[in-house]
């Protein structure tokens, strides 16, 4: 198969005002009695999309994802698929097939009746059905287990025949929920690669919903960060990751050094921060905001540099502390740096050389730096 | 030393249930087939040959040689035997039956009712076990018979103009039996029911199936062990059942527990009893043994 790559790369739908979202939520609420699991919310999703729903449990991320199956009900808002309204359609005759975390393949059937279940609703014909069945195992490679029962499969190949399932149908969209968090870390990684492969290849829209933000960083074309019902960012995994919009995506995505402080000036697409560990942030940005308003300065630890000299920027995007803790993890190693003020500081610097002369050890001053282009200002 | 007086524990405690079978199934059933084997005698005991450890071996092999399948010749030579037999095997039937199509509707609901009302619900299936069953018999006689609870509601509502004749008849029968033996099928059958993933029929749903063919493609074939456990419980004894045809049933209902009774009280003659007894146990076991091999044999086939 030849390489997907250059396609995934080109493929940005939502950055075109002219394309139409194959899937549109539009200002849906859905309430539990007194308890809002989705609060007002809007999404646009376009047709090939690989698209992923992260947050946190009881973000309501599978609430939506139930309601795009049609397992619930916006309480108001509405959803549209391909031009036409779901609101009052059931799931038996919605044109989406979902993958349940728990995969809820039926212990009485083999794999291929399983696989053949979807089929055998729609009254499709003996042989047609067989020639599917027999396409979507080989798809999965599964196809020396057609006779064997669920109870009989290693997790990963359950795995593979709720996938196999799901995808028997031709489903218009495909919603996953959770599709990889009963797998270990190696299965999963492998088959995170797979599903990216297989969507390609089938030309389908995914919609998963996670709370592993590897797994939404590495498959998705595009991320919607959800909390409290609510979607606080969609963007693209390297937007979510260099441009948080908030505090809480900065946080929620990665690993992060976040610094409070007050905004000293703004103009000419740099703004400064004097920070309440005392040291002033200078920082490239296109949005300026007001001078004296409070404001967040986020830096991630791999753009942090760590020295024992006094950088040449500095007082600029430098401060002084002390080596707190050192964790080494081969390809890198983590510093936490205490600053003046008591603010732990995390830098990871990548370990290029095997060894290093008189590396940087316990209780050691330190300079910590940053490029002006290093992180992000984060309105409050 | 703890891993040996382990070990011995665990055999101690396979050895209870396996001597409680010993001791409370078989030896009476060979005490039953061993009585079936002799001949009716104006004794106490009354039957013969009776074993005297007195007389030495030779005089119980001198006994063991006086058995005979009498008994058993003779039960297929009256018709009323056979006719008793299948009248109530066919009303264990019909009243299973009854029971099922009651039950599985109790139980499904119970299952999909709310977690904090469902130890609620479970007690009132089990409630009535804490009135004798003996007294829970007599009182349908009270509400069934001519002048009972049923026909004076039934007459009021104007939707009958005369009394019903229920008492007495096969279908007070059917009631008595649905009504005793309604939680020994409700309780399998919610167990199975209730330990089912909610996603399965989800699943089916999500896949195409309207809410009622998930349940019949999905839910119904997954409950089908509850469903078997409950209709072996309520057939078997109910094949076998005295008290409600005895208490509900007319004085021409045939049943193999009131021939039983016949013959062991009122004819004092215990070894047709026994005989009668001992082919109602095989009637009842070797179809339930084909049944688990057949069952176990499907299983190892699914491997």
């Amino acid at each position: 198969m030849k390489s997907l790559g250059s396609i995934r790369r080109s493929f940005a739908p939502w950055a075109d005002p002219k394309s139409v979202p194959f899937i549109a939520v539009k200002n849906v609420t859905k309430k539990f009695g007194d308890f809002t699991a989705v609060d007002d919310l809007s999404l646009n999703i376009y047709p090939r999309e690989f698209f992923a729903l992260l947050g946190a449990s009881g973000c309501g991320k599978s609430t939506l994802l139930r309601m795009l199956a049609g397992f619930e009900q916006p309480t108001s808002g509405e959803i549209i698929l391909d031009g036409q309204s779901l609101a009052g359609i059931p799931p038996y005759k919605r044109p989406v097939n979902m993958m349940f975390q728990s995969y809820a393949l039926f212990p009485h059937m083999t794999v291929e009746n399983n696989i053949a279940f979807g089929l055998k609703q729609d009254g499709m014909p003996k042989a047609d059905i067989a020639a599917r069945v027999d396409q979507m195992l080989k798809l999965v490679k599964l196809d020396k287990f057609a006779k064997r029962k669920p109870h009989q499969l290693s997790g990963g190949q359950r795995q593979r025949v709720a996938l196999a399932r799901s995808l028997a149908k031709r489903p218009k969209v495909l919603l996953l929920d959770e599709p990889l968090g009963a797998l270990d870390k190696k299965l999963r990684e492998e088959t995170q690669f797979e599903l990216m492969d297989l969507q390609q290849e089938l030309g389908l829209t995914f919609v998963v919903v996670t709370h592993d933000q590897e797994e939404a960083m590495t498959m998705a074309d595009r991320i919607a960060v959800m909390a409290h019902g609510k979607v606080v960012q969609v963007a693209t995994p390297p937007e979510i990751y260099e441009a948080p919009n908030s505090r809480f995506v900065a946080d929620f995505i990665g690993d992060v050094n976040i610094f409070d402080g007050t905004v000293s000036s703004a103009g000419n697409g740099t703004v400064e921060i004097a920070t309440q560990s005392g040291f002033t942030v200078r920082v490239a940005s296109a949005e300026l905001p007001a001078v004296g308003a409070n404001a967040g300065f986020a830096v991630r630890p791999e753009k942090i540099r760590v020295g024992r000299d006094r950088p040449a920027c500095a007082p600029l995007n430098a401060v002084q502390g002390e080596i707190w803790d050192i964790g080494y993890l081969g390809d890198m190693t983590v510093f936490h740096v205490k600053l003046k003020d008591g603010k732990v500081i995390k830098a990871s610097s990548l370990n290029a050389v095997r060894a290093v002369e008189d590396p940087i050890g316990y209780d050691q001053e330190v300079w910590i730096s940053f490029d002006e282009n290093a992180g992000v200002v984060l309105k409050d | 030393m703890a891993k040996l007086g382990s070990a011995l524990f665990n055999r101690l405690v396979i050895i209870i249930p396996y001597a409680w079978l010993l001791f409370f199934f078989l030896i009476p059933f060979f005490i039953v087939i061993r009585i079936s084997l002799s001949e009716t005698a104006v004794a106490m005991p009354p039957y013969l040959p009776v074993f005297d450890l007195a007389s030495g071996i030779g005089g119980i092999i001198d006994n063991i040689k006086q058995f005979s399948i009498d008994n058993y010749i003779w039960l297929t030579e009256d018709a009323l035997y056979a006719k008793a037999y299948i009248s109530s095997l066919w009303i264990a039937l019909v009243s299973t039956f009854l029971t099922l199509l009651i039950a599985y509707p109790v139980a499904y609901g119970m299952a999909q009712a709310p977690n904090t009302i469902r130890p609620t619900l479970l007690m009132l299936v089990i409630l009535p076990f804490w009135t004798s069953f003996l007294i829970r018999v007599y009182a349908w006689i009270a509400i069934l018979k001519p002048e009972g609870l049923l026909n004076q509601l039934l007459l009021t509502l104007g939707v009958i103009d005369q009394p019903l004749i229920i008492l007495n008849t096969n279908w007070a029968i059917y009631i008595g039996i649905v009504y005793s033996y309604l939680p020994f099928m409700v309780l399998p059958i919610y167990s199975s029911l209730e330990k089912m993933d909610h996603s399965l029929t989800e699943a089916a749903q999500d896949l195409g199936c309207t809410p009622i063919r998930a349940f019949w493609r999905v839910t119904f074939p997954l409950s089908m062990p509850g469903v078997v456990a409950g209709c072996m419980l309520v057939f078997i004894p109910a094949v076998g059942e005295f008290v409600i045809p005895d208490l509900l049933g007319g004085s021409e209902t045939l049943m193999i527990g009131k021939t039983l009774w016949n013959e062991f009280n009122a004819n004092r003659d215990w070894p047709v009893s026994a005989a009668v007894a001992t082919i109602l146990l095989l009637i009842l076991v070797v179809p339930i043994m084909f049944f688990q091999h057949a069952q176990s044999k499907a299983d190892s086939e699914g491997r």
